[in-house]
This record gives structure tokens, C-alpha cells and sequence, in this order.
């Protein structure tokens, strides 16, 4: 194991080296600062590819009928939507917040496999390439959804090699960087930095990993078995061979429901960690939410079967995965309540950061609420694959997981620049974001209720009108993150100084040290208390 | 010293890297692991309508004549499949305890010889170990000349320990060429 950026003890000041110059830099670089900057840079540019395609089906919906798109493309548009943005935007980005806070809230030099943290980040881009060039393919992209059930997933033509490899090649990269989050974490504490004194974002990420590495070894090996069931003549999911389809929904959602607890509780530690900063109080209940964070991805291993209510369970099943699902609402439910009580009589004030991360508790909460909807086994036999399961896991993974990472950024970027952010555009970004992700998706609720079903490129006429109000509140949410993207250019670029500390109320070890934050930081370990 | 603090943190960094990695292997293998475990669930429980190559034996029953249920069938065939399959009827109200045949009808469309399996699978999950086959067409592979026509049996019983909720039970079988097992 090569030890890369081993600290040299001897050296006073943490400025001695900046870094290499052209592009060099970042191909070869094994600085958590520039991987964590390239991943948070390529979930950027999967965010936009990735609401791209959601721009088209929804300009596709804003009418009945067949307008812009043919529906085996529309398919295909569903399909890539939903695998860039999961492991495209969302999961790398919160490796790329790992990557730059995670040293630097703990006290350590850098990570702890900085050689394997370079490839972790530069196989995802060749990843992606195969993924998204099947669009080019005869053929086209994968259509049956990002879920790949087969037997509708084996009928996908050239495409599909091409897709397997890519999920291999996102997972192998996945474990790569929970395997480095935990060796971090266990290793490379400050002294005196203890367990239950690191930051929750530091928690989450340390519970995350270890969900990272129990599932995604799963979700390789059920691609794998679609993969020989279709070259290799294996009857893995094929009934005329002995095999079941059925077997690949459970195998694939005891990898799901842990993946959707991967997407969420680094976005929860986020959030404890802002809301305490403009509240101006310490986080109330630490423990409880370390304790919250754990039950909740225990949890998350027992409850697979809620996805699949209607496929055919005995009462019994029914009933447990119905129990144990609701049960996740009790640490959630915590947790909600403690970043409430932390604000609770606490010295707010509304920077842009803040106003993510309360939208962030109503928003999610909401998402949470339908889900309890959801985990009611006789209701979802109603809910199944209609617009309200689409509404519910938008509301969890929209203004949930993706406003905690802008929240994140906009937190850190002063830290990271030494530029302050345009407080003005970002709290315009935020007002229409916000407005715009609720006429985005709320009137999804009551289109599912009413019986529209997802996935689907043409609808009956009764669903016109809330289609339309949710077409116009995907553009006005979707053109609104060009001013995010503005914004983060602009301070990398320049701006008003950002002092040490950032924001008034900011408290841990990352803001001990100067901002811009020095190429190479606690060389010689701070101690903690 | 420096070396010395940095050769220690080499080899914590090696153990968390080689556990770590354990548990990444043994989750690989557990995801396999599921496919045997769960068909040895299906076949313990007789959830999920997997009635398979199961033959029942046949033992004395009272008939309850009290009781009727309705039997349906479904025959389905894959996209390009070059048969035609269908069940000679499609339903019957039949008693729990008596045995009843009936006949499926399937014609080779090639002028190839031809060898299917039929695999039966039966809804709701719950009635399918009490849905027992007492003879059956899908427990053996079925040869057909090219052209040929014709009526495969399977004997039932339904068993009348049947749930009492359950007034219909469907059998459904699909019809699989064997040389080209993808379907």
C-alpha cells in the first residue's frame, strides 16, 4: 500500500508544495482537494446531462399525444434519466464532498489510499462513456428501465453488454471509495478526535461506506447473472430453464433499498452540519443521530420486499415488509425533530446555505410522508408503478438528497475559494428552485392517485392539466440551475474574501484553517481539545 | 520516527483494505448464494406459484362437495415462439378432493421436429401447494414432428385444505422451446 501523501512531519508550514501545473495535474493527482474538486466537477456536468433528458420527457408530457419523441426513445430517455443521475450526480457528488471535508473534519493529511482514490474518480468518466454512447448504438440505449428487470432487460440489443460493464465499472469504483472513506475514518483521526466527537457529516459518511460495500457487491452479482443469462445460456431469471424473474426483484432490491440510504444520509449529515452553523446553536441529540443513522441502514437491509407488494407475497411477507418499513419513520422522525429543536430558539439568520437545508427538512419530510403512503401494503397494491411512487422518490432524492449537495457546496465553497458566493443569485437560485421542484412535483401526487401510470410517453386527456403545470415547473426548476452553475464559476473565479471562519456560527476543524484551504493541510495533526 | 509512525499507519491502512475487501468477496458471492437459497424457500413454502416438476402423490381424499372452486387456465407462449398452445377449456368449477383431466392443444407451426417444455406456475402463490398435478404433460419434455397437433393431458386434484378465502385458482403454463432455452 503506497502511503502517497505521507505527511513529512519535519515540515512547519502546511504551504510548502502547490500543485502541479497543466493537466497533469489532474489525471495523475492524488490530493483529496483535486479529486474531491474532479468528482464534484463530473456530478456537475451528470447533472445537467441527466436533467437534459428529464427536460425532453417532460416537454414530451407536457401534452398528450406523441410530439418530440418516439416512445421507444422516450424509453430510453426514462431509462438513462434515472441510472446518470443515481450513480452519475448524486453518488459522486457526495464522494466528491467525502473527499474534501472528510480529511479536513478529521484532522488528516489526506486519504487514507490516495493512488486508489485517483482511480476510483477516472474510472467513472469511461463508465459513463460506455453508458451514454449506447445511445448511438443501432438500436439504441437500454430501455426497460434502470431497474433492468428481466425479462423485458434481456431484450435490450447491442446495448447491453455495454450497460452491464458500466454498472460494473460504477460499482467497482463505488467500493473503491467506501473502502478509502473507511480506512480514512478509522486511521487517520486527529488525537482526541473519538468516535462519537466527529462531525455527523463524518458519521454518515462512515455508516454510508459500509452500506456501499455490503450492497454494491450485490448488484454486481445479479448484472452478472443477467449478463450470462443472456450470453452464456444460463436460466438464472429464465423459467424455461428452472430459473425466476421474481428472484431478480428481490435480489435487485435487497441492493435497492440500501442504495436509496446511500443517496440520503450523507445529505442528512450535511444538514446537521448547517443548520447548527446559522442557528447558531450545537447540534441537539449528537448521539441519538448517530445512533438514528445507524437504525436507519440496518433497516434498510429488511425492507426490499415494500418495492414488490403486488408482484405476489404471502399476507405474512406482506405484513413484515409493511411493519419493518414504517419502522424506518421512527429514527427518521428523530432526526427530523432534532434539527428542529436545534433550531428552536437558536440566533437564525437565512444564508443561502440555510434556506437549502430548511427546505431540505420540510421538503424531505413530505417525501417521507408519501413514503409511509407507499409502505401501506393494500394502499400500494393502488400506488404501484403510477406518478405518486414517481412524485414520492423525486420529493426524497430532488429537494432531499440534491438540495443537501448544493447545500453543501454553497457551505464549503468560500473554504475551498476563498470566495465568498454571490449571496444574492444564490438566494435567487434557491427561490426558484424551490417554487420550481414543488410545480414540478407535486402535482404528481395527484396525477398517480387518479391512475396515471409511469414511464409512460402519451396519457389520457383527464391528466392534461396537472401534466402541463408539472412540465412548466420542471423548466423553471431545470433552466434555474444555470444560475447555480454561474454562481459556483463565479467564486471559483473571484468575489468578496472569505475570512477564516466563513460564516459566523461555524464550528469543527476545517474552519481553523485559512481560506482559500492550502494545497496540503494538517500535515502535522491537529489535537482535539 | 516519521518512518516509523508512517510504516504503522501502512499496515492499519493494509488491514482495513484486506477486511474490507473480505466483505466486498463475501457479499459477491452471498448475491449468488440467493438464486439456490431462494429456490430452496420457494420449494419449502411453495410460495410464488412454483409448482414445478412436482408429482403428487396420489392418496385417498374425502370430496368436498360442499365446496366449489374455479380452476382457469392460461396458456402463454414468448414473443417468435413457433407453436400455437392453448387450453381445450378455459374454466371449470371442479370440488377439493376429486380429481378432474383436462387437455392443453398445442401444433408445431414448422416443418421442423420440435421439442418443448411446458413450465406451470399457479396464482395466487399461496394455493399452489395445494394445486397438485397428478399427471401432467410439463413433467416430461414434449416432442412434436413438424405439423403435428396435438392434446397433452394433466390430472389435478386441488387439495381441500385449500385457504377458504381462495374461490379461484389459475394455472398457467408457458410453453418454452428447449434447443434455444433464451427464449
Amino acid at each position: 500500500m503506497n502511503i502517497a501523501a505521507a505527511p513529512a512531519l519535519n515540515h512547519e508550514h502546511d504551504t510548502h508544495a502547490g500543485p502541479p501545473r497543466g493537466l497533469g495535474r489532474w489525471l495523475l493527482t492524488t490530493n483529496h482537494k483535486d479529486i474531491g474538486t474532479l468528482y464534484l466537477l463530473f456530478s456537475l456536468l451528470m447533472f445537467f446531462i441527466g436533467g437534459s433528458f428529464a427536460l425532453v420527457i417532460r416537454a414530451e408530457l407536457f401534452q398528450p399525444g406523441l410530439q418530440i419523441v418516439n416512445p421507444y426513445f422516450f424509453n430510453q430517455l426514462t431509462t438513462l434519466h434515472a441510472l446518470v443521475m443515481i450513480f452519475g450526480a448524486v453518488m459522486p457528488a457526495f464522494v466528491g464532498l467525502a473527499n474534501w471535508q472528510i480529511p479536513l473534519m478529521i484532522g488528516a493529511p489526506d486519504m487514507a489510499l490516495p493512488r486508489m482514490n485517483n482511480w476510483s474518480f477516472w474510472i467513472l468518466p469511461f463508465a459513463f462513456a460506455l453508458l451514454l454512447s449506447t445511445l448511438f448504438l443501432p438500436g439504441g440505449g437500454p430501455a426497460g428501465g434502470w431497474t433492468l428487470y428481466p425479462p423485458l432487460a434481456l431484450q435490450t440489443g447491442q446495448a447491453f453488454p455495454f450497460v452491464i460493464l458500466a454498472i460494473h465499472m460504477m460499482g467497482v469504483s463505488s467500493i473503491m471509495g467506501a473502502i478509502n472513506v473507511i480506512a480514512t475514518i478509522l486511521n487517520l483521526r486527529a488525537p482526541g478526535m473519538t468516535l462519537m466527537r466527529m462531525p455527523l457529516f463524518v458519521w454518515t459518511w462512515l455508516i454510508t461506506a459500509f452500506l456501499l460495500i455490503a450492497v454494491m457487491p450485490v448488484l454486481a452479482g445479479t448484472v452478472t447473472m443477467l449478463l450470462t443469462d443472456k450470453f452464456f445460456g444460463t436460466s438464472f431469471f429464465n423459467a424455461a430453464g428452472g430459473g425466476d424473474p421474481v428472484m431478480f426483484q428481490h435480489i435487485f432490491w435487497f441492493f435497492g433499498h440500501p442504495e436509496v440510504y446511500i443517496m440520503i444520509l450523507p445529505g442528512f449529515g450535511i444538514i446537521s452540519t448547517i443548520i447548527p452553523t446559522f442557528a447558531r446553536k450545537p447540534l441537539f441529540g449528537y448521539a441519538s443521530m448517530v445512533y438514528a443513522t445507524a437504525s436507519i441502514a440496518f433497516l434498510s437491509f429488511i425492507v426490499w420486499g415494500h418495492h414488490m407488494f403486488t408482484v405476489g407475497m404471502p399476507l405474512a411477507g406482506e405484513l413484515f415488509f409493511m411493519y419493518t418499513t414504517m419502522l424506518i419513520a421512527v429514527p427518521t422522525g428523530v432526526k427530523v425533530f432534532n434539527w428542529i429543536s436545534t433550531m428552536w430558539r437558536g440566533s437564525m439568520t437565512f444564508e443561502t446555505p440555510m434556506l437549502f437545508a430548511i427546505a431540505f427538512v420540510v421538503l424531505f419530510s413530505i417525501g417521507g410522508f408519501s413514503g409511509l403512503m407507499l409502505a401501506i401494503a393494500p394502499a400500494d397494491f393502488q400506488y404501484q408503478d403510477t406518478y405518486f411512487v414517481v412524485a414520492h422518490f423525486h420529493y426524497v432524492l430532488v429537494p432531499g438528497a440534491v438540495f443537501s449537495i448544493m447545500a453543501g457546496v454553497y457551505y464549503w465553497l468560500p473554504k475551498w475559494t476563498g470566495h465568498m458566493i454571490n449571496e444574492k443569485l444564490g438566494r435567487l437560485h434557491f427561490w426558484l428552485s424551490v417554487v420550481g421542484v414543488n410545480v414540478l412535483f407535486f402535482p404528481q401526487h395527484f396525477l398517480g392517485l387518479a391512475g396515471m401510470p409511469r414511464r409512460i410517453p402519451d396519457y389520457a386527456l383527464q391528466f392534461t392539466e396537472f401534466n402541463m403545470i408539472s412540465s412548466i415547473g420542471a423548466f423553471l426548476f431545470g433552466f434555474s440551475q444555470l444560475l447555480f452553475l454561474y454562481n459556483v464559476i463565479q467564486t471559483i473565479r473571484g468575489g468578496e474574501p472569505a475570512t477564516d471562519q466563513v460564516w459566523e456560527g461555524a464550528q469543527g476543524l476545517e474552519w481553523t484553517l485559512p481560506s482559500p484551504v492550502p494545497y496540503h493541510t494538517f500535515a502535522t495533526a491537529p489535537v482535539v481539545e | 520516527m516519521a518512518t516509523q509512525a508512517t510504516n504503522a499507519l501502512a499496515v492499519a491502512h493494509r488491514r482495513v483494505v484486506r477486511r474490507l475487501l473480505l466483505v466486498v468477496a463475501a457479499m459477491f458471492v452471498f448475491g449468488f448464494a440467493l438464486a439456490p437459497l431462494y429456490d430452496v424457500l420457494c420449494q419449502i413454502t411453495g410460495l410464488n406459484g412454483k409448482t414445478g416438476g412436482r408429482v403428487a402423490v396420489a392418496r385417498p381424499v374425502a370430496v368436498d362437495e360442499t365446496r366449489t372452486v374455479t380452476v382457469e387456465f392460461v396458456a402463454s407462449l414468448n414473443a417468435g415462439a413457433p407453436w400455437e398452445f392453448a387450453p381445450k377449456v378455459t374454466r371449470m368449477a371442479v370440488h377439493p378432493g376429486q380429481y378432474y383431466q383436462t387437455q392443453y392443444l398445442a401444433r408445431n407451426l414448422t416443418d421442423q421436429r420440435l421439442v418443448g417444455q411446458a413450465i406451470p406456475s399457479v396464482t395466487p402463490g399461496p394455493a399452489a401447494r395445494h394445486f397438485q398435478k397428478v399427471e401432467c404433460f410439463c413433467f416430461n419434455r414434449q416432442a412434436f414432428q413438424a405439423g403435428e397437433e396435438r392434446a397433452m393431458p394433466v390430472t389435478f386434484i386441488i387439495d381441500p385444505e385449500l385457504p377458504p378465502e381462495v374461490r379461484t385458482v389459475t394455472l398457467s403454463y408457458t410453453f418454452f422451446k428447449l434447443d434455444d432455452a433464451g427464449g
